[in-house]
């Protein structure tokens, strides 16, 4: 097959010059890995702009670039909710709230904290369920690099996979969670430089925001949507059948803003290890703060050139000349290919191999987020707590290096049977998404209610994954054709007008049958934690006193961060109203 | 005390920056025209990448001072 993407000699050199940085890094970081701490835990000694940078970098995979792009496209600016609605108020909350308890209680892992406030049991379930998750996610961002380079340069499916795992394996191995998380900042810089002059390009050929606004009025109008349905994120959230999302403001608010967004930012220990990594209290407090800033200006980088691609697409289709378009795809367009088909469009050879190296960048520090998070867990709540008590902190270090080797192997694997069985993938993706939802009701009861106990807690866990599958066994999105998709408990009791409106609500289900039985349980069952043992680790029982934070001035504090980084979000959402 | 990180930020866009701009120096303007919207943006970003290196590098170097210079 004719490949889409022609990179010169520059663009090659420019790709293996990055590369071997990555490499160096980990190379000079080698003889800082002197014990378990520092291999897992960077030995908590990252100052937090480097924690924050790579905090927000470790959840940019390149699907995600891919994805944004692609949702610009067929949502519009009503895209960006995930960033404003379904991230940065997530963030905030973790800095202020609750990294405190998680800091503070000296967990290395979220499954461990689960431990220190709750019992073994929540802590199991946590530490499988995430290690099994991270190993899944790993080896599906490896497929989706293999097959995007395959599609797009040409490469064989195998030496992409191949030259990916043994880039991420030397550069964890040699410098560990560390090294991970500089390549991250390395990562983000990449894709700021490799992606700005794209929606610059861009936003320049179409006549400047009014001109892609005016644009986009007919890609609205021929769907069958308000003219300004493209480009307003708030006006047309009023009921489902208003917007291509097929979703209303409750489902967005509650459902990606309070659910799936607090589920993800603060209790994902792939994130929250990059803050748990910080050296002081203050900076991992900061970290979610400092990733917030560009979190909340991310759309422009990756769903700004998706609304272009379909505003130009649009163009081209009225029989404007010199333009782009978009392949054709089911009788719609192939918006997967609005990255690629934009770099290609807009960026000459130099700039091309910049792009390219910052979406081949960000698939693999996807990769090295999971495989840092899973070796951790893997041996402080797997092995540490289960299989080999207590040995020598050396006898962890080298367990750490394997699992880390181990890890990538069964990424490799995990990527070939993606590509092999899709569906098998697209169901255990769906498990984990139950498995998921309920957690943050279980953080929040255990962080701010002292009263909660670890039979709550994992009873509560319990029910809410079961709800979420009941839920979503009950319903259907609009013209369901798989069983992968909901329903095949055989009654249909509701039809959802889309599929991000049915995962909204199976989250708000998954986490009201989790927060109230735990409540129940909690107050049936004799609590086994006395105070003493939860000082630290619940907001009633923990002094709130940070030194450091005090005895900086007002504006460097942590709360009124927070506060800065609400009303930036805020302003933004009125401006793009 | 671990690698600053902002040295090896700087010297990878140092690196690439210079090559970008060497590389816009050199190419046919023609291609800009194709794709660019007629701007040399190898050159223009390549150049930004380079100050924002050289930049980074500086940075990193007045830490290392303040700190008694390891």
């Amino acid at each position: 097959m004719e490949s889409i993407i022609h990179l010169g000699k520059i663009d090659y050199i420019i790709v293996g010059v990055y590369f071997l940085f990555v490499l160096g890094i980990g190379w000079a970081l080698r003889h800082t890995m002197k014990g378990s701490g520092d291999f897992l835990t960077s030995g908590r000694s990252i100052p937090g702009w480097v924690a924050g940078l790579a905090f927000l970098s470790a959840n940019l995979g390149a699907q995600e670039v891919i994805g944004m792009g692609a949702s610009g496209a067929k949502y519009g600016i009503m895209t960006s909710h995930f960033y404003w609605v379904g991230a940065i108020p997530a963030m905030v909350f973790l800095a202020v709230f609750m990294m405190p308890f998680y800091y503070g209680s000296k967990a290395r892992s979220v499954p461990e904290y689960l431990k220190l406030r709750f019992d073994e049991k929540t802590r199991g379930f946590n530490a499988f369920s995430f290690a099994v998750m991270t190993i899944l996610s790993s080896g599906i961002s490896m497929y989706a690099m293999a097959k995007l380079m395959g599609l797009l340069l040409g490469w064989s499916f195998g030496a992409s996979i191949a030259v990916s795992a043994v880039i991420v394996l030397i550069y964890i191995f040699l410098g560990g969670l560390t090294s991970a998380i500089y390549n991250e900042v390395l990562q983000f810089f990449m894709i700021v430089f490799g992606f700005a002059p794209l929606a610059y390009l861009g936003l320049k050929d179409v006549g400047g925001w009014s001109g892609l606004k005016a644009k986009l009025v007919d890609v609205s109008t021929a769907q069958g949507y308000a003219p300004g349905a493209w480009g307003h994120a708030w006006s047309h959230l009023g009921a489902p059948s208003q917007n291509p999302m097929g979703v209303e403001w409750f489902g967005m608010v509650m459902g990606l803003g309070f659910v799936l967004s607090f589920g993800y930012w603060c209790t994902d220990f792939l994130v929250v290890q990059r803050a748990l990594a910080a050296k002081t209290m203050t900076a991992a407090r900061r970290t979610p703060l400092i990733a917030a800033i560009p979190k909340m200006l991310f759309p422009f980088l990756v769903i700004l050139p998706g609304m272009i691609a379909i505003a130009l697409t649009y163009q081209a289709a009225k029989g404007a000349t010199g333009g782009f378009s978009l392949p054709p795809k089911n009788g719609s367009y192939d918006y997967d290919m609005v990255v690629p088909y934009m770099l290609v469009h807009y960026f000459p050879t130099g700039m091309l191999g910049l792009g390219m190296t910052a979406l081949m960048a960000s698939f693999m520090s996807g990769m090295a987020g999971n495989v840092t998070a899973f070796n951790t867990v893997w041996t402080y709540d797997i092995y540490q707590a289960y299989l080999a008590k207590d040995r020598p902190d050396s006898h962890y270090l080298m367990v750490g290096r394997a699992a880390t080797v181990v890890g990538i192997a069964l990424s490799v694997a995990a990527a070939y049977l993606a590509a092999a069985f899709n569906n098998i993938m697209d169901v255990l993706q769906l498990v984990f998404a139950f498995v998921n939802a309920p957690l943050f009701a279980v953080f929040l009861l255990g962080m701010f209610w002292k009263r909660a106990t670890g039979n709550g807690a994992f009873w509560g866990l319990v029910i809410g994954t079961i709800a979420a599958t009941i839920h979503y066994g009950l319903t259907i999105p609009i013209g369901a054709t798989s069983l992968l998709k909901g329903g095949w408990l055989g009654t249909i009791e509701h039809v959802y007008p889309s599929e991000m409106a049915q995962n909204f609500w199976t989250a708000i289900w998954a986490w009201s049958f989790c927060f109230v039985p735990a409540i129940v349980i909690s107050l049936a069952s004799t609590p086994v934690k006395t105070d003493a043992q939860l000082r630290g680790l619940v907001w009633s029982l923990t002094p709130h006193v940070d030194p450091e934070n005090s005895a900086l001035p007002l504006w460097k504090r942590i709360a009124p961060f927070g506060a800065l980084v609400i009303v930036l979000t805020v302003i933004l959402n009125v401006i793009f109203w | 005390m671990h690698l600053d990180i902002r040295y090896p930020i700087g010297l990878l866009f140092v690196v690439i920056g210079g090559l970008l701009v060497a590389y816009g120096l050199t190419s046919n303007p023609e291609v800009y025209a194709a794709h660019s919207l007629g701007i040399n943006i190898n050159l223009g970003w390549g150049a930004f990448q380079f100050a924002f290196g050289v930049v980074m590098i500086a940075l990193a170097r007045r830490a290392r001072k303040k700190s008694g210079g390891r």
